[in-house]
């Protein structure tokens, strides 16, 4: 059995059962606590209603009475494979940035549609910005078919819409399969219902999914976080990216200093490397200057310093974001002000309508080709290279917009 | 890296974060496995110091071996040790008897809670709450911001994408940040296990019983088990199914009591 977690975020349209797939899914593969089913129990008959598996999920006493999830969550279960995190994402339009904050955390994504009533709005729109976080393959399910008498034809019409779709933004669907949440078909255990489909249950695909390997070999990056003097002076920081080793020659950018990696420091130990996703600390071999926002990495293939870049951006903000005005941007620990320079096209995130090209503003829920400039020069490269030094936030109180960076401009 | 060690990293990058970024913090140690293998981490992120103050809110009703385990612990760890109770509400009597559930967490930790941010300035305070505790914990944020009057605004959270937390607050507010929102039980416990974190021995089995969740005295009831170690406590976790908090009493009094207790500013 595999042991670190496969984040799995579940996305789809309001009310095209979300939480109730998840619901079923705990329930049938017994792990939810017998005390907590109970509870639910008592609390729907008290409602007069059927046991309502959403309600694992939407615990907020709001999201109970009117039927929608208002926040992301996050529950745990384990398969026999792997066990997972599922991250149940608000289908509401309303509620799109804590479908953002739920997404950005996932390594894998489902899209869910209700047989019924087809792909809508915000079936798109979670595609949409799933693709834009960095989520490439996704598992697509046809839920509600007994409301469609499991019908093949109407599975094979909505699939084909989304396909289409899904093939525009450039997002691979694994598998398509007919459910239904609420009565367990295909979801855990094969339907008998739907014996036109030979597939495997979401279960089953759930556990073939592959999970991205993360890449030991790439090249050093390593972001500083702070620098602390309880007894000597450490720089502390993330590898976001390859392995540092004790004695490595590396450059503090955006300086262009060289040093050594006198030695890497963690609390009661004493380790000679450190891979990614370690937070660690290093001493240096030349007193070099090192400041929260500095990267170390290792030329010759080492990330751009640069004060300008062209990025995809998602607006989820409901004052508009305007060409020229400071805004502040913040990648990794990097804080710095900016300006959107230019906003090159603006689309509609669930039609995927051209709102217009250079544009002096971009409203919520838009997604637009921005070139953003900063005060002073960052350390950025492109999502695909390094995510952590390509994803970025632009922030006024909270956070305005979350985006990707495209190309680096020199 | 395995599982722990992921855990244990993003861990430490919260809480150097929110160190780095609001300076004057504190963090809340209940004395129970949660907020002390928090604690760990603490020690761990900063070589073994804890350049801020542990804050324990003392309602007056914790078991004894919380106190005797908390003054051991500040000792070995040198900690900054600060018990805040609400001595207002200690000298009216409230307590689990007179009253209801509510009021008691509510003024004795709570607004002990609101009373030692008051005197003491805190920006932002690390708890170790965890998603799998309670459904309504699950949809925490890392950093999520509280108002003056200690409200959590869940129905309008601010945006986090990916580690980019929340790193200002307005003058009326305060931060509150999760290092361990993404732990299991189980993860805390195979983690105590591997590190060999000392933990309170009510969380050990004593004729068939046993604490998974301690607080006060008259609000914790143990569960049947023989887990009389560590190892066996994390055998037992990767079977049960009853939850963590089934012998807590302010999770269950009345539907939504723990929401309510939670958007007035509870933990």
């Amino acid at each position: 059995m595999e042991d670190i977690p496969l984040k799995l975020v579940i996305t789809g349209h309001v009310d095209h059962g979300k939480s109730t797939l998840i619901g079923r899914l705990l329930f049938d593969t017994g792990s939810i606590p017998e005390d907590k089913i109970a509870e639910i129990r008592q609390i729907c008959s008290a409602l007069g209603k059927e046991f309502e598996f959403g309600y694992i999920l939407d615990n907020l006493e709001e999201e109970r009475d009117q039927g929608i999830t208002i926040d992301t969550t996050q529950i745990f279960f384990t398969s026999k494979k792997r066990p997972y995190v599922i991250i149940d994402a608000p289908g509401h339009v309303e509620f799109i940035k804590n479908m953002i904050t739920g997404a950005s955390q996932a390594d894998a994504a489902v899209i869910i549609i209700d047989a019924e009533e087809g792909v809508r709005e915000q079936t798109k729109r979670h595609a949409f910005i799933l693709g834009m976080l960095g989520i490439r393959k996704v598992i697509v399910l046809i839920n509600k078919m007994d409301r469609v008498g499991y019908d093949q034809k109407r599975f094979t019409s909505v699939k084909k819409a989304f396909m289409d779709f899904l093939n525009e933004i450039g997002l691979d669907a694994v598998h398509s399969i007919p459910i239904s949440a609420s009565n367990g078909d295909n979801v855990a255990t094969k339907s008998a219902s739907i014996s036109w489909y030979n597939g495997p249950t979401f279960l089953e695909a759930l556990d073939s999914f592959d999970v991205q390997s993360t890449f030991q070999k790439a090249p050093i990056r390593f972001v500083v976080q702070d620098i602390y003097n309880f007894s000597r002076r450490i720089i502390v920081g993330k590898v976001v990216s390859g392995t540092i080793r004790q004695n490595d020659t590396v450059t503090v950018l955006p300086s262009g200093e060289k040093t050594q990696v006198r030695s890497l420091e963690e609390y009661l130990k004493n380790p000679d490397f450190a891979e990614t996703g370690k937070c660690i600390g290093i001493t240096t071999a030349d007193k070099v200057f090192c400041d929260r926002g500095y990267v170390f990495s290792d030329p010759p293939d080492m990330p751009a310093v640069t004060r300008q870049f062209k990025a995809n951006i998602f607006w989820m903000d409901t004052i508009p974001g305007k060409k020229g005005l400071p805004i502040i941007f913040r990648c990794s620990t990097q804080e710095i002000y900016s300006k959107i320079t230019a906003i090159h096209t603006v689309i509609n995130s669930s039609s995927l309508e051209l709102m217009g090209l250079d544009m002096d503003e971009i409203k919520n829920r838009e997604v637009a080709q921005v070139t953003i400039t900063t005060e002073n020069p960052v350390i950025i490269e492109p999502y695909t290279k390094t995510p952590e030094l390509g994803r970025f936030v632009l922030v006024r109180d909270n956070v305005s917009a979350g985006g990707i960076i495209t190309e680096v401009l020199l | 890296m395995d599982h722990l060690d992921q855990l244990e990293n993003d861990s430490v990058y919260i809480i150097r974060e929110a160190y780095k970024e609001f300076k004057d913090i504190a963090m809340l140690w209940s004395i129970g496995k949660d907020s002390t293998t928090l604690l760990y981490l603490v020690r761990k992120a900063f070589y073994g110091h804890v350049p801020f103050p542990v804050l324990h809110l003392d309602t007056s009703y914790k078991f004894r071996e919380i106190y005797a385990f908390r003054d051991r612990m500040a000792k070995e760890w040198h900690l900054n040790l600060v018990i805040a109770q609400n001595k207002d509400a200690l000298a009216r009597k409230v307590g689990p008897d007179a009253g209801n559930k509510l009021t008691c967490c509510g003024e004795l930790k709570t607004e002990a809670l609101k009373q030692a941010i008051k005197e003491h300035g805190y920006r932002a305070i690390l708890l170790g709450i965890r998603r799998d505790e309670h459904g309504i914990r699950a949809k925490e944020r890392y950093f999520s911001p509280r108002n003056n009057q200690f409200q959590w605004d869940y129905k309008n959270q601010p945006a986090e994408l990916w580690d980019l937390y929340k790193n200002t607050e307005s003058a009326e507010e305060h931060i509150r940040v999760h290092p361990l929102l993404h732990w299991t039980e189980l993860d805390i416990w195979m983690y105590i296990q591997r590190e060999k974190i000392p933990i309170v021995d009510l969380y050990l089995a004593k004729n068939g019983k046993r604490y998974r969740s301690i607080g006060c005295e008259p609000c914790c009831s143990p569960v049947p088990s023989d887990a009389d170690t560590v190892d066996k406590i994390v055998e037992e976790l990767k079977t049960t199914t009853i939850s963590e908090r089934s012998g807590r009493a302010q999770d269950k009094e009345r539907a939504y009591m723990m929401q309510k207790l939670r958007s007035m500013g509870y933990m």
